[in-house]
Order: C-alpha cells, then sequence, then structure tokens
C-alpha cells in the first residue's frame, strides 16, 4: 500500500445555474494574458451540446486519452512512439478555430466616431490579428443551446442513443439541459503527462495538482492532444502550454480555488482523499465496465487504522489526514456513493467527480385538460395554450425514473461509462433523499414510503439527512476542507502573482519578450 | 584574398562557435522560458504539414551525414569505395536534400501569406528561412556540380575542420575550393553563430530521454519519508520542482 493524498473535488450539478461566475473567477486571476484569452480552464456547458473545444469529447477527432488494444493500455493521440515520430508537425492538435478565435471591440469608436448621421458601433476585431473579424464562436457561444441543431444535437453522447431515443429527447415539450462545469481533474492517470516529451508536467506528491512547468515546456503540444478533457491549452504567444493549477498559491494559504470560492450555486466541494498508489496500474487496464468501480477502490477509508499508520509511513502529515476525515468529497463519493468521474472511459482517473443532475429528469410532462381554467382567463391575457403540463407530486416522480424526460443513456454514456444502472443507483439515492426529507419537513410523505424509498435506494436516514445538508445547508467550512499546507514545507512557494499580472505566464518574475 | 580566407576561414568559424556556446549556455541559464521554438501550428495547423515534415526529416539526415563524414571520414570513404553504394549515399541525401529546400520554401511562403501569422513572426524568422534556402541551395548545387560530396569531404574539409578544433587551423585546402563550397562553408558557421538568437535554438532539446522515462512522473517537495522521519534532520535537500 502506497498512500499518498490528493486534493480532489466534487461537482454537484443539480445545483449549477449555469451562471459562469467560475470562469470570470478563474479568467481574472489566470487567463487575462495575452495568448491565453482563449483559455478558459475553468468553463461551463451547456448539455447536450457540442462543448468547448466544439466536441471535444469525441476522440474521433481530437485522439485524447488512453486506449486499451490488446490488453496493453497507451495513449490514442499521443505517447512514445506515435508522439516522437510526429513531433514535427502533431496531426491531432486542435486548432485556435477549434475553440474561438479571441475578439474584442472596438469601444472607443463609439466615443471616437465624428458626428454622423448613424449611430456609431462598436466592430468586433480579433486579439490575435486585431483585424475586424466576424464572429464564429466565442466563450458558451452554445449556451442554453441544448435543442438547436448545431449543438444540441451534434453533441457526441448522443451517438450512443438510436435516432428514435433522440428525437424523444429533442421533442420541445420534453426538452430538458443541464449545465456541465469542468475544470482539469488532476487525473490520477493523466494522459497529459504521460505525453509530454519534454518530461515538464507532473503530479504533485503531496497534494496530486497537475502542473506544467513553464520553464521545461518546449511546445511540443503533445498535452494538448492528450488530454481528453482538452484541459491542457497551448498559448500561441508565449509559445507554453497551460492548465488549470487548482489554484495552488490559493490553496497553500488555506483558500479555497477562485472558482469554487465564488460558486453562485455553491455546487463545488473540495477535500482530501487518501488513495493507494499500487492499485493505479491495474485499475487502468481493466475492462472498461469496471472501471469506475476500480477507481473508487484506490480510495481509501481514512479512518482505517491500516490506512492511517502507512499514511503516515508515506509522510502524509496527520493534518492533512485529518482533513481527509472530513473530506466532503470522500463523503459524495466513497461513503454515499453519490458522485461519478467525467467519462471514465478515457482511462485517466479524474479525480473531480460529478453529482448526475436529478432535476432535468424529475418533472415530468403530462397532458391535461385545462380548458376550464383557460375559459376562466381573461381572452387578452396571455396564456400557455397547450395542454402540457409538468407534474412534481413527489408520487409521480418517484413512479417515473424509468420514462424520465431525459434519456438515462445520455448521462449514462457521459458519467458512467455506459452503465445505466449506476446512473439509476444515484438517482434513487437522491430522490430518496427528497422524499425523506419532504417527510421531516411537510410530513405528506408516509413514513412506510420513506423508509422503503430509503431502504430501495440502500441509504439510511441519518446518510439522507446527511446528504441533506451537504447539498443544501453546508456552510464554507464543510464544503471546503483545505489541509493546512504548513507554510515552513509549503510545496512551491510563489511570489507574488501580481507582480507579473498580464505578462507571459505567471510566477515568471523576468519580463519575456517571445517570438523565437 | 589571404585576408579574406583569413577572415571567412579561421576568424569566422571561432566567433561563430564561441558565439554558440556561450550564447546557447546563457540562453538557457538566463532565459531558460525562450529555449524551444515557438510553434505556430495552433494558429495555422494545415499547411505546416508540407513545410515542416519535409524540412525537418531533410535537415536531420543532412546534419548527420555531415556530422558522420567529419566524425569518420575512413569509414565514409571505405563505404564508398563501392560505386554502387557511393551512389545510393548521394542519392538518397540529394532527395533529402530537396525535402529540405520544398519544406523550407512551403514554410516561408505559409509564413507570409497566413495573416495571423504575422503575430508571431519575427525578423530574425525571416533571416533564419533565408539563410537556410541559400545554404540549401548551395548544398544541393555543390552536390550536383561537384560529384560525389561525400568522399571528397572526408578527404578534404574533415582534415580542416579538424584543424579548427584542434586550434591549429590551416586553410590552404579550402582556400582553394571553389566559391560555391566556400560560400557553403561560410553559410554553414554564420548559421551556427546564429543557433543562440534564434529558434534554430530548440534543436539543443530535442526530448530524448522520453524514450525511457516513465510515462508518469510525480513529484514530491521534500523527500516525503526523511520529513517525517525523526532521525533524519529537517533541512533535507529540496529536490528541485521548478
Ligand atoms: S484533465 Fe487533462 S490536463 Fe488535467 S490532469 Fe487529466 S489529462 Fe491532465
Ligand atoms: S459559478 Fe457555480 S453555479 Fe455558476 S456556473 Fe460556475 S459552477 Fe455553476
Amino acid at each position: 500500500m502506497d498512500v499518498r493524498s490528493q486534493i480532489s473535488m466534487v461537482f454537484h450539478l443539480d445545483k449549477c445555474i449555469g451562471c459562469h461566475t467560475c470562469s470570470i473567477a478563474c479568467k481574472n486571476i489566470w487567463t487575462d494574458r495575452k495568448g491565453a484569452e482563449y483559455m478558459w480552464w475553468n468553463n461551463v456547458e451547456t448539455k447536450p451540446g457540442t462543448g468547448y473545444p466544439t466536441k471535444w469529447e469525441d476522440q474521433n477527432i481530437y485522439r485524447g486519452g488512453w486506449q486499451k488494444t490488446n490488453g496493453k493500455v497507451t495513449l490514442k493521440g499521443a505517447g512514445k512512439r506515435r508522439g516522437l515520430t510526429n513531433i514535427f508537425y502533431n496531426p491531432n492538435l486542435p486548432v485556435i478555430d477549434d475553440y474561438y478565435e479571441p475578439f474584442t471591440y472596438k469601444y472607443l469608436d463609439l466615443i471616437e466616431s465624428p458626428e454622423g448621421d448613424d449611430q456609431p458601433t462598436a466592430r468586433p476585431v480579433s486579439l490575435i490579428t486585431g483585424k475586424p473579424i466576424d464572429i464564429k464562436m466565442g466563450p458558451n457561444w452554445d449556451d442554453d443551446l441544448s435543442g438547436t441543431p448545431d449543438y444540441g444535437r451534434n453533441d457526441p453522447n448522443l451517438k450512443n442513443l438510436s435516432a428514435a431515443e433522440q428525437e424523444v429527447m429533442f421533442q420541445l415539450e420534453r426538452m430538458a439541459f443541464f449545465y456541465l462545469p469542468r475544470i482539469c481533474n488532476h487525473c490520477l492517470n493523466p494522459a497529459c503527462v504521460g505525453a509530454c516529451p519534454s518530461g515538464a508536467i507532473y503530479k504533485r506528491g503531496e497534494d496530486g495538482v497537475v502542473l506544467i512547468n513553464q520553464e521545461v515546456c518546449r511546445a511540443w503540444r503533445m498535452c494538448v492532444t492528450a488530454c481528453p478533457y482538452k484541459k491542457s491549452y497551448y498559448n500561441w504567444h508565449t509559445g507554453k502550454s497551460e492548465k488549470c493549477i487548482l489554484c495552488f498559491p490559493r490553496l497553500e494559504a488555506g483558500l479555497a480555488p477562485a472558482c469554487m470560492h465564488s460558486c453562485v450555486g455553491r455546487i463545488r466541494y473540495l477535500g482530501v482523499l487518501l488513495y493507494d498508489a499500487d492499485k493505479i496500474e491495474a485499475a487502468v487496464h481493466d475492462d472498461e465496465k469496471n472501471l469506475i468501480d476500480r477507481h473508487l477502490d484506490i480510495i481509501l477509508d481514512p479512518f482505517d487504522e491500516k490506512v492511517i499508520r502507512a499514511a503516515k509511513m508515506n509522510g502524509v502529515a496527520d493534518s492533512t489526514i485529518h482533513a481527509a476525515q472530513f473530506s466532503p468529497v470522500y463523503k459524495y463519493v466513497k461513503e454515499w456513493k453519490l458522485a461519478l468521474p467525467l467519462h471514465a472511459e478515457f482511462r485517466t482517473l479524474p479525480m473531480l467527480f460529478y453529482v448526475p443532475p436529478l432535476l432535468p429528469v424529475m418533472a415530468t410532462v403530462k397532458q391535461v385538460d385545462n380548458s376550464d381554467q383557460a375559459e376562466k382567463m381573461n381572452p387578452i391575457a396571455k396564456y400557455w395554450d397547450d395542454n402540457w403540463l409538468y407534474d412534481t407530486s413527489t408520487k409521480e416522480l418517484w413512479g417515473t425514473l424509468d420514462q424520465v424526460r431525459f434519456p438515462l443513456k445520455y448521462l449514462a454514456s457521459l458519467l458512467s461509462a455506459g452503465n445505466e444502472d449506476m446512473i439509476k443507483d444515484k438517482w434513487k439515492k437522491l430522490m430518496a433523499v427528497r422524499i425523506h426529507r419532504r417527510r421531516v419537513t411537510v410530513g405528506d410523505v408516509s413514513n412506510e414510503k420513506a423508509d422503503e424509498t430509503l431502504r430501495e435506494a440502500g441509504i439510511t436516514a441519518e446518510m439522507a439527512d446527511g446528504i441533506f445538508y451537504l447539498t443544501a445547508l453546508a456552510k464554507f467550512e464543510d464544503r471546503f476542507v483545505i489541509p493546512p499546507a504548513h507554510r515552513e514545507q509549503a510545496i512551491e512557494m510563489l511570489d507574488f502573482t501580481g507582480d507579473t499580472k498580464g505578462e507571459v505566464g505567471f510566477g515568471i518574475k523576468s519580463k519575456i519578450r517571445r517570438g523565437l | 584574398m589571404n585576408a579574406l580566407n583569413n577572415f571567412f576561414f579561421i576568424a569566422l568559424p571561432y566567433m561563430a562557435l564561441v558565439i554558440f556556446l556561450v550564447g546557447s549556455i546563457y540562453r538557457f541559464t538566463y532565459k531558460g522560458f525562450q529555449f524551444s521554438s515557438l510553434s505556430s501550428q495552433f494558429l495555422e495547423g494545415r499547411k505546416l504539414f508540407y513545410g515542416s515534415v519535409p524540412f525537418h526529416w531533410g535537415v536531420i539526415f543532412l546534419f548527420l551525414g555531415h556530422l558522420i563524414a567529419f566524425l569518420f571520414p575512413r569509414e565514409v570513404l571505405a563505404w564508398n569505395s563501392q560505386p554502387v553504394r557511393l551512389m545510393i549515399l548521394e542519392i538518397t541525401a540529394f532527395i533529402f536534400g530537396i525535402s529540405m529546400l520544398v519544406g523550407l520554401v512551403n514554410l516561408l511562403v505559409r509564413r507570409y501569406t497566413t495573416p495571423r501569422l504575422k503575430f508571431v513572426t519575427n525578423k530574425m524568422d525571416l533571416v533564419i528561412y533565408l539563410l537556410l534556402i541559400f545554404q540549401t541551395v548551395m548544398g544541393l548545387w555543390i552536390a550536383y556540380n561537384f560529384r560525389w560530396g561525400s568522399s571528397w569531404f572526408s578527404t578534404l574539409l574533415t582534415p580542416y575542420l579538424n584543424s579548427i578544433f584542434t586550434l591549429q587551423p590551416d586553410i590552404t585546402v579550402v582556400s582553394l575550393l571553389p566559391l560555391t563550397v566556400k560560400l557553403h562553408i561560410i553559410g554553414a558557421f554564420v548559421i551556427i553563430g546564429l543557433i543562440p538568437f534564434s529558434r534554430l535554438i530548440h534543436f539543443l532539446v530535442p526530448p530524448i530521454d522520453y524514450i525511457w522515462r516513465p510515462y508518469q512522473q510525480v513529484r514530491w517537495y521534500w523527500g516525503r519519508r526523511k520529513v517525517r522521519s525523526p532521525r533524519t534532520p529537517w533541512s533535507v535537500q529540496r529536490p528541485k520542482n521548478n
């Protein structure tokens, strides 16, 4: 047993309101520099949708992640042989148009245009060339466009759904969507690290943050190809790749990462997980259907005496073990088994877990006869004149898990490598928590029914209360349990990053001109 | 004439070599961030293929060819003792030369016809492109007009280069060579001298160790077991992360 600690995350998708505050917080701190304008280390996409970069999940296009062929796990589009033979030209590199060409507006024209007959306009100009451009794409371009042919229907996850299923899904009355906030997953088997020919990318042993050393990066761009989540970005101005750093300077100071701190929906949780590094290799090589179980199996119980002893032997600080015991992430992922990794089939063992959204599946629509109501209404007043109604009664909710608005298959393709039972299992739990809490707070649910649903979901009333608390009421300290970094042994003491704000890279003190 | 020969074949080589050595070490030590080539594939990803690939494979083959002829002249001569093998070597080299030239021209055209690339291009890039094209054309010209270069390089130029490296420059042979060959030699040293100031620097850091490195890399800031052990002092050496 080789016990290590990892700062890990849970995003509760039911709570995300798609406000993009997280993206803005991140952009303002880290990527407001030349060459980094197009980068969103944190982005929020609408699902179903094509995402950012467009169709990133389709590895037939981007060739990211690991693949298992004949029992061997290799990088799909990079690696030693493929990476080195393609070093002069990377055939699988996304180009800037796959993200979008960064732009701004000529705001000054609004003020400085000479007087004339027309209203002055602020034309969009490219942030690369400075020339006027026609904007074809931008940040969150597909925001809330889940019903549209260009975005919603081009979601790579739909390939697992039959045409009929897709038709049903996109019926206007049944349309549902949710938001998927994404950051780097700080994987246990990071493809970006594996693909870097210069060895510039590494995982920090102490907390599992995956970083790119800007001085060692030589612009081979293999990490951009290899990361199946497309969370390693190439800075065209500095000629270096950059990625989410999990705000490690903040973490070391005991602060939550900016995206998490600012999250309006309070969907984000961060805490320590202890894991057994010896099990990684076997887990990565297992069959696709076992991947998630093996992944969760790597995570260790921080209360187990044996684990604690092994952790101490390995130099994990007592405070870190303590933090692991209070970790909200451990609760969601292991204790309650509510959270799942995104696209486990990429085999990078991502350490960011998602609680599948229940809301898009909850309410079903029924046809009702609302003619009396319509009659009573003032004919001039606007009213919804069709007869579909959302049924949000608890009874209906519980009974319709199999006939949900949102196909189970779709979520399974996103969060459980295609295993529908796994998603159903989470949904049952989420449902049971609601019914249990309704019994407690409103009291219109019978004890038998509530107990039965709890039993069916395989959780106890205490667990349900715990889930309720952490989901709905949790305070800052409950959501973010950050172990002290021990400044005396802090991992990468950083210069004040404000000093180099707007320069190339961060943490680099000297002014650097590129173009060589 | 003598003064010119002295300058171009004694002074220039030494200047170039010193600049190359000192400049590269300086750039590595103090400008580590810039020790790479600024890739532009992200801004233009199609035309690059037809430039970068033929150029790089061509230049690698030819660079190694020149290097081998310099390091192992006797073996090269032995190989060339059979006309068929000599032909094979010369023709292959010529093909790689053409590949290099095609690649370079494509790169140059790409760089100056793609609007976005103007913003990641500097003057040195143009200088390097033109120099390399000049050098390649000279090389092809020489290969075509003064046949069997692989043989006469080993007999004529290897001794000259040796004399440079052993600090007893002897230019009697080079000063008698045809002008094109002279230009080729001069071009070579100018390029060497420009390496520290241009994107060519990236050839010094090929990612060779990737071949034997394990895929995953985990780094600890502290020797993790040592920190906890009461028997080791707290002044343990920090492993270098950055
Ligand atoms: S999400 Fe991508 S960039 Fe982040 S650690 Fe995993 S492979 Fe690397
Ligand atoms: S800030 Fe929170 S709620 Fe808003 S989009 Fe980001 S993750 Fe969702």
